[in-house]
């Protein structure tokens, strides 16, 4: 399967990256790893006009301790993440997150940012921002803004970025010992979850983020509002689902996920709190 | 547009369309046809190569995203007097193969696994190689392979 055709262009910096997409227009796409994008282009589920290039923007590939958050750079891959010291110490649950992404090859050329900004409810890391209650960095033209994670994603594979908007940071909030637990529920070991489930808890305050439950990564409130309520933790996880919208594929009908989603917040709220 | 990479240890340079995937560069334009094309969605790592000193999937990275790379692939796994790598070796020994089609992808993988972990447990070469299908082992003796691998690289 090969891409229709586009014009390819390689950003030098940020700055050129950004200038490069306003020439453009619309129908450009910004180009990290690829392993979000590229397999999409050969399905011809897209069809970009250009792909700018941003792959190799060191300056976008880091891992800093900010006080009382993490600063990820967007174009840090998930083979770096998964072994950064930095973030295996004060952010264990992303750590351990991007480990679980695809395979060994896929870690290596995947990165965050594209991960967060293709916005796939099935994807591993923009549950896990968003139960961590992290925020995005976006830079354009016009300026830049941070964007909190619960209200970065707007539908299937959408999210608040405009086209000539380039993701560059994404922070996360340390998790000060915080227990946590990520559950990946799936047939193939490389596969995308066919439900999942990132969550933390530190005395009463907890987070709860599933994957593939909907249109977007889903924030699962009502757990966390029953926990925080005193509520057990097999009652807390019978809220799994209350503000998801599961679709059914031929993984899973929409019962089934309702079901796992039960199961390993369960699961995860049980590790989370050990 | 015009790239250069350079693969097994000879430079070449290759005007390209931008949409030509890694994988076909590799094995049309440059004749190198170890490389396999599997499911051709990044799932079954047939196409695995070193990019970089990285292990791929080559059906997911253009070329032009190589430019300026560095590439091995299962051709350049072997020594010129074509002693074979020692993974290749342990491969043979310890009948990690059968039909052999996910072969180059699985030793190049396997290769790029103890670059980053020389010393695996049976688990960790199970989860290392979780990018790459085999249909007829069972993966039974690519593991005993890679674990002996390990073993004779201490």
């Amino acid at each position: 399967m090969i891409p229709a055709a586009f014009d390819y262009q390689r950003a030098a910096s940020a700055d050129e990256a950004l200038s490069l997409i306003t020439e453009a227009g619309d129908e450009a796409k910004f180009l990290a790893g690829g392993h979000s994008l590229l397999p999409l282009m050969k399905l011809r589920l897209a069809s970009p006009s250009m792909l700018i290039d941003v792959g190799r923007l060191t300056e976008l590939s880091y891992v800093r301790d900010a006080g009382d958050h993490v600063a990820i750079g967007a174009l840090t891959h998930h083979s770096v993440l998964e072994r950064d010291p930095v973030l295996t110490a004060h952010v264990p649950l992303l750590a351990h997150a991007a480990s679980q992404v695809g395979d060994p090859q896929v870690r290596h050329r995947g990165t965050i940012g594209g991960s967060i900004a293709h916005a796939d409810p099935a994807s591993d890391l923009p549950a896990t921002v968003l139960a961590l209650g992290g925020s995005m960095v976006a830079r354009s033209a016009r300026g830049e803004r941070v964007i909190p994670a619960a209200g970065f994603f707007t539908g299937f594979l959408e999210s608040v970025l405009a086209p000539d908007e380039l993701l560059t940071e994404i922070r996360v909030p340390k998790m000060a010992g915080a227990g946590w637990s990520f559950q990946k529920f799936n047939r193939r070991a490389q596969d995308w979850a066919i439900v999942g489930v990132a969550a933390w808890r530190r005395n009463g305050a907890s987070g709860v983020a599933l994957v593939n439950m909907g249109p977007t990564p889903i924030l699962a409130t009502s757990v966390s509002a029953a926990l925080a309520q005193g509520a057990s933790l097999a009652d807390a996880a019978q809220q799994a689902a209350s503000e998801a919208s599961p679709g059914a594929d031929l993984n899973a009908t929409t019962e089934y996920r309702t079901h796992l989603a039960k199961v390993l917040v369960r699961r995860a709220l049980e590790q989370a709190s050990s | 547009m015009q790239i250069s990479m350079t693969v097994n240890g000879v430079k070449h340079s290759s005007e390209v369309e931008p949409r030509t995937l890694l994988v076909h560069h590799v094995r049309e334009a440059l004749g190198l046809t170890g490389t396999n094309i599997g499911c051709d969605t990044s799932s079954c790592g047939a196409c695995t190569l070193h990019l970089d000193g990285q292990s791929v999937k080559s059906c997911t990275v253009l070329a032009v995203q190589a430019d300026g790379g560095t590439i091995t692939t299962i051709e350049g796994l072997a020594a010129a007097d074509g002693t074979l790598h020692p993974m290749q070796e342990s491969f043979r020994q310890n009948h990690g193969l059968q039909c052999g089609y996910c072969t180059p992808g699985m030793v190049m993988a396997a290769v790029g696994l103890l670059d980053e972990n020389p010393n695996p447990t049976e688990a960790q070469v199970r989860e290392g190689l979780e990018g790459n299908l085999c249909r007829c082992t069972g993966y039974h003796n690519i593991v005993k392979a890679v674990l002996a691998a390990a073993g004779g690289a201490r």
